[in-house]
């Protein structure tokens, strides 16, 4: 009978599944997933598309601020890149969907380390400050430069293909999405079993011992930029071709903090908090609308307020988890588990 | 030339805005290393109050003006309390976060009790451009000028000459040797707190009579005053003065001159390509503190 986590060699340490019903849990859900999109409403699977975009950002502002401990408000600007190359690539010059959101990744993940420059000198809210104000020279050179991003007005962006097979419904986009949520996440989880990804933890956690321990963080830092980056491009280009047109308006202040959000309720530091995050920050809208609709019957007042109590709510819970569940519902997840897992000699 | 002394007047008046609303960012950060993204939104706050005061329930301007710092005071030390105190030792991103939180609920709020139009706001100055040297200038920005120099002068002497400043300047040193000389550091963060909500208050009860009118666009200035408070240095009262006068005058000529060229924005973005410029030459501003910056 088990009664704790001990673990004697590295391999035991490196497993990423401990047990075997996490793999089971994830091969039903994969199912579940497989067969989703012949289920839901076009409202509702619309809404599962964003749920992975999200998912896909998520984990990428996860890696850099959770992981690498480098903190950013410029990820709505890194979304914007992603939307506006795809937009370039795809409507303008039409190439094929595959390509298009690697390229479109890249190209962020430049742009981001670009932005990650200031890092190499600062950090903590110096650094937040920075890519704050990455975030608003962004959004005005994407609206002055109408030649590239169409300014105001914004681009429309062709639907996928594969082959002859138009990808234009949210049913056939859905499969897309979790292609790169799956391979996202997935990587993700590995990058911090690899010398990278425990580089950047030790960045975060103390730069100088990290340091002394041969870590070059100059380069370092500038990677976890660049795979965040690119990680944001690939949400950035899915959302544009989910959303077919894309204007400066997809991505305010407002998508950046949502994001960090999502990081913090979820859980910083943790590739299945962002999962849970992004999950949680994108069906609370939806919950409080189901709500509100039930509601509206006996104020019609209420609907007009919806959005201003949806933003209330998402502070509300902000400062709630950061109070009360600073770790976000990873950690709660985990003592759940851990629960039932050395249930009934716990120690 | 007269083109760009318009600029630089306008620049300057307000610019005395903007170090007002910069005072109180920089007081936070002195006394409680907080950065306080919600500064706008208790700019907006006050103005908002202001309105509900002297419109909806028809109270002179200046009692109305009176009791609505006096919200703005019990506002921000009931956030003090029971938001930023819990989160005392925490990491930076959980106190830039949680202000930022802050920030939604209260524009939430507002939202939730006057919409998203604008709302008419009372004039409580007389419309008659002043004139300074034959240029034209709106005499609520003159107002704000004038207002900050005053406050700057009353916020020198109190840190310099009374008990309460001491300590405030303490607490910032070296909390814990502060604590040990019998200074009360939560009180210091408090009052720190509810200095910034006043002096946010005050310049937005100023903008809302310039604009003629109040709405959500009015908190956006939060963003703005941080490319100030840096150019100033973040732990520097008179920096943030002499760092609102920069911005102000940079943002209008900048806006003056390069708007024609690529099509207006350009006042709304220049602070931040300064911030920039800063954070990469000296992060530290003008008159910060240079070993208070962790170096990478």
């Amino acid at each position: 009978m088990r009664c704790g986590g001990f673990r004697t060699t590295y391999v035991a340490d490196d497993q990423i599944f401990e047990t075997v019903y996490p793999k089971i849990g994830i091969a039903v859900l994969g199912l579940a997933l497989a067969v989703l999109p012949g289920l839901l409403t076009s409202y509702w699977l619309d809404v599962v598309n964003r749920i992975g975009i999200a998912i896909v950002g998520a984990v990428g502002l996860n890696i850099l601020t959770g992981f690498a401990g480098q903190i950013s408000i410029g990820h709505a600007a890194f979304l914007a890149v992603g939307g506006y190359a795809t937009a370039n690539l795809a409507g303008r010059e039409g190439w094929p969907f595959w390509l298009v959101l690697p390229v479109a990744g890249l190209v962020t993940a430049l742009v981001g380390m670009v932005f990650g420059v200031p890092s190499l000198r600062l950090k903590g809210l110096y650094l937040a400050m920075a890519t704050l104000a990455a975030h608003f020279i962004v959004e005005f050179t994407v609206q002055h430069w109408d030649g590239l991003t169409g300014g105001v007005a914004g681009m429309s962006v062709p639907p996928p293909r594969l082959g002859a097979l138009s990808l234009d419904t949210d049913a056939r986009l859905f499969y897309v999405i979790f292609a790169v949520v799956v391979g996202g996440v997935a990587f993700a989880t590995n990058l911090f079993r690899t010398r990278v990804g425990r580089a950047f933890v030790a960045i975060r956690d103390r730069d100088v011992s990290a340091e002394v321990l041969g870590v070059n963080i100059f380069r370092h830092k500038l990677l976890a930029f660049g795979v965040s980056s690119f990680y944001a491009g690939l949400a950035g280009g899915l959302l544009a071709y989910q959303a077919k047109i894309i204007t400066p308006e997809n991505f305010p202040i407002g998508v950046a903090i949502d994001y960090l959000a999502m990081i913090i309720i979820g859980g910083l530091g943790s590739v299945l908090g962002s999962v849970f995050g992004a999950v949680f920050m994108t069906l609370l809208p939806e919950v409080l609308r189901l709500g509100f609709t039930a509601l509206s019957g006996l104020s019609p007042k209420l609907i007009g307020a919806f959005a201003s109590i949806r933003e209330g709510v998402f502070g509300l819970l902000i400062i709630l988890f950061l109070i009360f569940e600073p770790d976000g519902l990873a950690a709660r997840w985990r003592t759940v588990k851990d629960y039932f897992r050395v249930w009934p000699f716990a120690y | 030339m007269s083109f760009f002394l318009q600029l630089v007047v306008n620049g300057v008046v307000v610019g005395g805005i903007y170090a007002l609303v910069a005072l109180g960012f920089v007081l936070i950060y002195k006394s409680s290393r907080v950065i306080n993204f919600a500064q706008g939104e208790f700019l907006m706050m006050g103005a908002y109050v202001s309105l509900a005061l002297i419109v909806g329930a028809g109270v002179p301007a200046l009692p109305a003006f009176v009791l609505s710092l006096g919200f703005a005071v019990v506002l921000a030390l009931l956030v003090e309390r029971l938001v930023l105190r819990p989160l005392i030792g925490e990491p930076v991103i959980s106190v830039i976060m949680v202000t930022l939180g802050l920030a939604s609920v209260l524009r939430a709020g507002i939202q939730l009790c006057y919409g998203t139009d604008t709302r008419p706001f009372p004039e409580l100055f007389s419309a008659r451009p002043f004139l300074v040297g034959g240029i034209p200038v709106a005499r609520g920005y003159l107002w704000g000028f004038c207002l900050s120099g005053v406050l700057l002068a009353l916020f020198f002497l109190f840190f310099k000459l009374t008990t309460t400043g001491v300590a405030m300047r303490a607490t910032a040193l070296d909390q814990v040797a502060a604590l040990s000389m019998g200074v009360s550091v939560k009180r210091m963060f408090a009052l720190a707190w509810a200095i910034a909500a006043v002096v946010s208050a005050i310049g937005g009860i100023i903008l809302g009579s310039i604009r003629g009118g109040i709405d959500m666009g009015l908190g956006g200035i939060g963003f703005k005053v941080i490319p100030v408070a840096i150019l100033g240095g973040l732990d520097s009262v008179p920096g943030a003065i002499v760092g609102g006068l920069l911005i102000g005058v940079l943002e209008n000529l900048s806006g003056g001159y390069l708007d024609p060229l690529v099509g207006g924005g350009v006042k709304e973005v220049a602070p931040f390509v300064v911030l920039v410029m800063i954070l990469m030459v000296r992060p530290y501003g003008l008159f910060g503190t240079v070993e208070e910056l962790e170096r990478v």
